[in-house]
């Protein structure tokens, strides 16, 4: 057996935080073969991306390896010198950052920091780089791979960014590349185009990689061999499709099985029925710019409406205009077949009692001065006047009902809570001023996806117990699919098309509904190589928006 | 460019704006003063007959909206009217001719701050920029720690207090630079130089303490950044991560710091002078503050004012200008 | 002398070289000295020899010669201090370690020594202050009869001073000690006076812009904005002007003027950062459900608002506490700011300040108005040691 390119043993790392060392990572062996992809996968805080880093030799302030060895082609990365390392760093390892955006030099030109690396560590002179610079950029598919090099990073898109901070890694043809969540920050449309481009220019020059991401479907289509971490261990390792097909450990197996949750379809909603709010013509605009046009649609007791679309699709500013924290500028918002005045100062207070709301951050939406107990209580005494020992026990039977041990819980502030918990909090105030429409803005997003699982039966059951409407809005298919009803895409603030979930997932689809629901990574690993056939490898995404 | 251009051009005309209701304001306010400038001219024993004879000379009888468009309208073309002390002396002598206007009573004195001013920026811009960017690149060893001390001491400390200091260590017990810094015009620039070391130096210990923590803050702030951290990965050397990555970002915060702290100096200035009996414009303003000549008062206000607020302005417009997403839009 | 320069600076370079190649033999090559740059091994050097010198220098104040001892008095002076406050800061921490409530030991176990000296030189002053009548020997108008004035301080009648006086007298025959002590209350009281008021005229509004936004904001922003384009000791001196020639002919007090001009001064500055503070929360989300579930204005601004504005608040205070400090001292020195025959630092130094000449023959002459100086630097000092260490510690170890 050849020597592996990349050999780390009993590797532990350690941060410090209020003068003491406390582990990151704890002992972690991992090895890799040229030109192999390793993915590497953890939820946030599994110190993935330290390990990431470790593995080129270099560690953030406040952070250190405090044991094991690590080896590169043989050359021990902990001993060498800063010199040695700096020889190997750019031209061998080379790193791809989670942010493109903010890990462009934002004063230089793209091609003039492409040719950096090649022309400082004399791989190639400036003039042979620029050109190959333009090569990789046609390579990566970007727009006008002769110009786009000489602009500013700002005048880019996040997307060709990614891309073009690939092409950089790429410039002195490393043996390794560390990519640290290349497509989190970006939407699921172009995500596609980022990760086929990835792929095929790893294949091609028959780089090794580390691929750090948290998403399983999207790191199946990427990695030869699969590494999971939890909390700075290891819990297995095994190539793709066996990891897919039979994970051995149990947490393993229930990340697998989040994706499994799905409620049974409910009747058809009976004609006639008055919806608990219904959007009607719906124009809106922040200032003279317009974000919505004619929106209009319906939800009803006992159900779920998923409001589903990319960022700027207009989906957070229709909550907005019907809780009246932006009046629209025509259109309306009926409560129970009744119009809502349109700012949230005219309504009463059972009017806006009824229409109640969970954020995405549950750290900015609860007040970090105030206790569990008084921030579950406030709503209480102030919709429904209770207070001493009435609104005590209200109090605790709304923390029973989000699973909360009431009198461990009530006296806690919020920064003593997980975030699962503190988004449970969040649950219970709005469910305090007994509802009967929760508006849901992704309040998953923010969360683990075995949290996330957690929240989302949590308000299934809820639901079910009390029949509250929700309005749920995300840009994850993947929990519109387990949660949902009635669906309704959006995009640049027009619904594109609404309907029932069955339908909305059987096609046909609209063009756009059908770009959004084939862009959603699947955990089959040949679904990338079948999606890009399908398309036709050539105009992955952009063609596709094209078409629209 | 044009973009720029038209915001750099928004930025002049609210400086402007500004300074006009700046100099509202310090009309009003001396307005506010009881009685009126005749009888402060003439004193007690005055008669009536002569009071309104100068008041009728400096159009006192005038309603105050007149006489501040006749004071911006002088002011605009440097004449700033007529000192009451002069104005004062010259009527127990009978003539008109010993009468200093404001502005010659400035003019000179102006020239002397703008000096010392300059000798202390030439000495405290390098020095606090470099101590600043080394304390940034070495932050939480020893010598940052000793800087964080010193700089917060010097801060803290009054101006006259560190004036004391300095006089007692290198005018009295090692006579190096003399504690009085009573320049005149015409004296050779070496000489001149030399007796307005104390007080540049005061200034300097001053500014250089500001302008250093606001360098090394804004340098760390720099260095935090992913850019910085992605040129490290990419092998880059230290030294090319400092002037390559670094300091084209790093230069519109520093060019802010340093013109805000200029505009700290003025304020600096007026205690500074009045220690070292340095016959600049700071000085003339607390002996006309004691003596209540309203004129002087009022011009050394509006020209204080300009100069914070040009300053403050021109820190605006460099940070613009070195602003890449500004300078190459979209 | 320029030659001279210059030889030491190349002098010393080579001692680098030598220093980071002596440290690499010894050491087998640890990462220490090998990666060590150039420059860090020239500060090293730099700094040995400044230490070197300060040690040579305390030495020679300690000479026998008077003539050397003099012109080093300071010096020593200066270097004794120093070692005996941070001994005492060190004591001082140990013993807040011990005693007191379990938070109080806990936040004193987290302290670095800067911080823990800034409290105790603040408690200090506020004993001081507090009981300035009990504790001063004299009173701090009293010309005590039958006594020279010009006592020397230092209490050593053969260098001209008096045991009774041990910090001397001043130009009219007034006791220093008492006047320093007496100092504390007025100059302290008046600045933490003038605070309190600057904070709460530019908190009120400050908090209103933030909440209300709209008009009001705009309003009240382009006012300070105004304000704050005039130097605020030049306006402060402009308004003083004014308001001298008021006070006398309204009856009141002109340091009353003193403390609402510059009250009202620096109310601006707080004024912008509670404005920005409160932004920083209005657009948080649990303001938006507290607006949403239809809750007046005073619950917002009392309940969610203001509990999580008050740690920035608290450091600012103590900033502003010493920028106004600073302020009346100057003004105070420049003659228009707290009126004789109050005791205040600022004129004091202004008094006294003649004898800083005499300190190459009577050392102990020029402390006079270095005390009084001293004393506005030691609790200015000490109040930004403690704000940058709550400063610090809020910014989250980050860094």
């Amino acid at each position: 057996m050849t020597e592996p390119l990349l050999k780390m043993r009993g590797v532990k790392i350690e941060g410090r935080s209020d003068e003491t060392w406390n582990p990151i990572i704890n002992g972690v062996d991992l090895t890799l073969a040229r030109g192999e992809v390793l993915g590497l996968i953890g939820e946030s805080g599994a110190g993935k991306s330290t390990l990431g880093l470790a593995a080129m030799g270099y560690t953030r302030d406040g952070v250190r390896i405090s044991d094991g060895t690590i080896e590169f082609d043989g050359i021990d990365l902990l001993t060498a010198s800063a010199a040695v390392k700096r020889e190997l760093l750019g031209k061998r390892i080379a790193y791809v950052a989670q942010s493109a955006a903010a890990s462009f030099n934002p004063a230089h030109r793209l091609i003039d920091q492409h040719v950096e690396g090649p022309s400082q560590h004399g791989v190639m002179s400036r003039a042979e780089s620029e050109a190959d610079g333009m090569e990789l950029y046609r390579k990566l598919r970007l727009p006008n791979p002769d110009e786009i090099g000489f602009r500013y990073p700002h005048q880019v898109s996040g997307g060709q960014l990614q891309r073009a901070m690939t092409a950089m890694a790429m410039s002195c043809r490393p043996d390794l590349i560390v990519f640290d969540e290349p497509t989190t920050a970006l939407d699921v449309t172009t995500q596609i185009e980022v990760l086929s481009a990835i792929r095929d220019i790893v294949d091609q020059f028959g780089t090794a990689a580390i691929y750090i991401t948290h998403d399983l479907a999207v790191v199946a289509q990427m990695a030869d061999r699969i590494k999971v971490l939890l909390k700075g261990d290891e819990v297995e390792t095994a190539d793709t499709r066996t990891m897919l097909d039979a994970p051995t450990q149990e947490y393993t197996k229930s990340l697998w099985a989040v994706r499994s949750f799905e409620r049974p379809a409910k009747p058809a909603i009976a004609t006639g029925a008055v919806p608990v709010i219904s959007v009607q013509n719906v124009d809106a605009s922040y200032g003279s710019t317009p974000v919505l046009h004619d929106v209009s649609f319906d939800m009803h007791e006992g159900r779920t409406v998923a409001v589903v679309g990319e960022s700027g699709s207009g989906k957070s500013t229709t909550a907005r205009c019907i809780t009246g924290l932006l009046p629209p500028k025509s259109g309306q918002i009926l409560l129970d077949g009744e119009a809502l005045p349109a700012s949230y100062k005219k309504r009463s207070k059972d009017q806006l009692r009824q229409v109640q709301m969970i954020y995405q951050m549950a750290d900015t939406a609860l007040n970090p001065r105030m206790s569990i107990g008084q921030i579950i209580a406030r709503p209480v005494q102030f919709y429904l006047g209770l207070t001493g020992a009435a609104k005590r026990k209200r109090v605790d039977q709304l923390l029973e009902q989000i699973e909360l041990e009431p009198s461990e819980y009530y006296n806690r502030l919020p920064s003593e809570l997980s975030g699962g918990q503190k988004q449970r909090v969040g649950i219970a105030r709005a469910l305090a001023a007994e509802p009967k429409f929760i508006i849901c803005d992704e309040v998953t997003s923010a969360l683990d996806q075995l949290v996330a699982e957690g929240i989302l039966r949590l308000l299934a059951k809820l639901q079910d117990d009390l029949s509250l409407s929700y309005m749920f809005i995300t840009h994850d298919l993947a929990t519109v699919r387990a949660i949902a009803d009635e669906v309704v895409v959006m995009k640049d603030g027009r619904v594109v098309e609404q309907g029932p979930k069955v339908d909305m997932f059987t096609p046909p689809h609209h063009a756009y509904t059908d770009l959004l629901l084939s862009s959603v990574p699947e955990m089959d690993p040949d679904w990338l190589t079948n999606l890009l056939k399908e398309r036709g490898v050539d105009n992955v995404g952009d063609a596709a928006v094209d078409k629209m | 460019m044009d973009n720029v251009l038209k915001i750099i051009m928004q930025r002049l005309a609210l400086g402007l704006l500004t300074l006009l209701i700046v100099s509202v304001v310090i009309f009003v306010a001396v307005n506010m003063l009881p009685g009126d400038f005749a009888q402060a001219i003439l004193g007690q024993g005055a008669t009536e007959e002569s009071v309104a004879a100068i008041r009728r000379d400096l159009g006192l009888d005038q309603p105050m909206v007149t006489r501040y468009f006749d004071w911006l309208g002088g002011v605009v073309q440097g004449d700033f009217g007529a000192s009451f002390a002069s104005a004062n002396a010259a009527s127990f002598s009978g003539t008109t001719s010993g009468v200093k206007t404001v502005a010659q009573q400035i003019g000179p004195r102006f020239a002397n701050t703008m000096f010392l001013a300059a000798v202390t920026a030439v000495i405290a811009v390098p020095l606090s920029v470099t101590l600043g960017i080394l304390a940034a690149l070495y932050r939480n060893s020893v010598f940052d720690r000793a800087a964080n001390i010193f700089t917060l001491t010097s801060i803290s400390s009054p101006e006259f207090f560190l004036a004391y200091v300095l006089i007692l260590f290198l005018a009295v017990l090692n006579p190096i630079f003399p504690s009085l810094s009573n320049i005149y015009d015409g004296m050779a620039f070496s000489e001149r130089l030399n007796k307005s070391m104390l007080p540049a130096l005061v200034l300097t210990l001053v500014v250089t303490a500001h302008m250093m923590r606001m360098t090394r803050a804004a340098i760390i702030n720099l260095l935090a950044s992913p850019y910085i951290e992605m040129a490290r990965l990419k092998g880059m050397s230290p030294m090319r991560v400092i002037v390559k990555h670094a300091l084209p970002n790093a230069l519109a915060p520093i060019i802010n710091v340093v013109a805000l702290n200029l505009a700290y100096l003025i304020t600096g200035v007026v205690v500074v002078e009045v220690v070292f009996v340095y016959p600049g414009i700071g000085q003339l303003f607390v002996d006309s503050v004691k003596t209540r000549d309203i004129p002087v008062v009022q011009a050394c206000c509006l020209i204080f004012a300009a100069a914070y607020i040009l300053l403050n302005l021109t820190a605006d417009i460099m940070s613009i200008l070195s602003n890449p997403r500004l300078r190459h839009p979209k | 002398m320029i030659l001279w320069i210059a030889a030491v600076l190349v002098g010393m370079g080579a001692l680098a070289w030598v220093f980071r190649f002596a440290g690499q033999a010894a050491t087998g090559n640890v990462p220490k000295f090998r990666d060590m740059p150039f420059g860090v091994a020239y500060g090293y050097i730099l700094a040995v020899l400044v230490v070197g010198w300060l040690i040579w220098a305390y030495f020679q104040g300690r000479s026998s010669d008077p003539a050397i001892a003099n012109k080093f008095f300071f010096l020593r002076i200066g270097i004794e201090g120093f070692i005996i406050f941070a001994i005492a800061a060190w004591l001082f921490r140990l013993a807040g370690r011990r005693v007191g409530t379990a938070w109080s030991r806990k936040m004193f176990r987290a302290m670095p020594l800067t911080a823990a000296f800034g409290v105790m030189i603040i408690l200090i002053y506020a004993i001081l202050a507090i009981f300035a009548g009990l504790l001063a020997p004299y009173g701090q108008e009293q010309i005590i009869p039958g006594v020279a004035a010009n006592i020397t301080p230092g209490g050593d009648p053969a260098l001209g001073g008096n045991p009774d006086f041990p910090l001397g007298t001043d130009q009219i025959g007034r006791d220093i000690l008492s006047r320093l002590i007496y100092g504390a209350q007025n100059t302290v009281g008046i600045a933490f006076a003038t605070t309190l008021l600057a904070f709460f005229l530019g908190g009120t509004f400050g908090f209103l812009a933030a909440t209300f936004g709209g008009w009001l904001d705009q309003v009240l922003s382009r006012m300070v904005d105004v304000l704050m384009a005039i130097p605020s000791l030049i306006f402060a001196l402009l308004l003083m002007t004014i308001a001298s020639v008021w006070a006398p002919r309204l009856g009141i007090p002109l340091t009353v003027f003193m403390v609402i001009i510059i009250a009202v001064i620096d109310s601006t500055r707080v004024f912008r950062l509670s404005r920005a503070v409160g932004q920083n929360i209005v657009v948080m989300d649990y303001i938006e459900a507290a607006k949403l579930r239809g809750e007046g204005f005073g619950y917002i601004i009392f309940k969610e608002i203001l509990p999580n504005a008050t740690a920035p608040l608290l450091a600012e205070f103590g900033l502003r506490f010493c920028f106004v400090f600073l302020t009346i001292a100057a003004l105070s020195f420049l003659g228009v700011g707290i009126q004789p025959p109050l005791a205040d630092w600022g004129t004091m130094v202004r008094d006294l300040s003649g004898f800083v000449n005499y300190a190459q023959f009577a050392p102990m002459a020029a402390t006079a108005p270095l005390l009084a100086a001293g004393a506005i630097a030691l609790l200015t000092v000490a109040v930004n040691f403690v704000v940058d260490w709550m400063l610090h510690k809020s910014s989250g170890l980050k860094e």
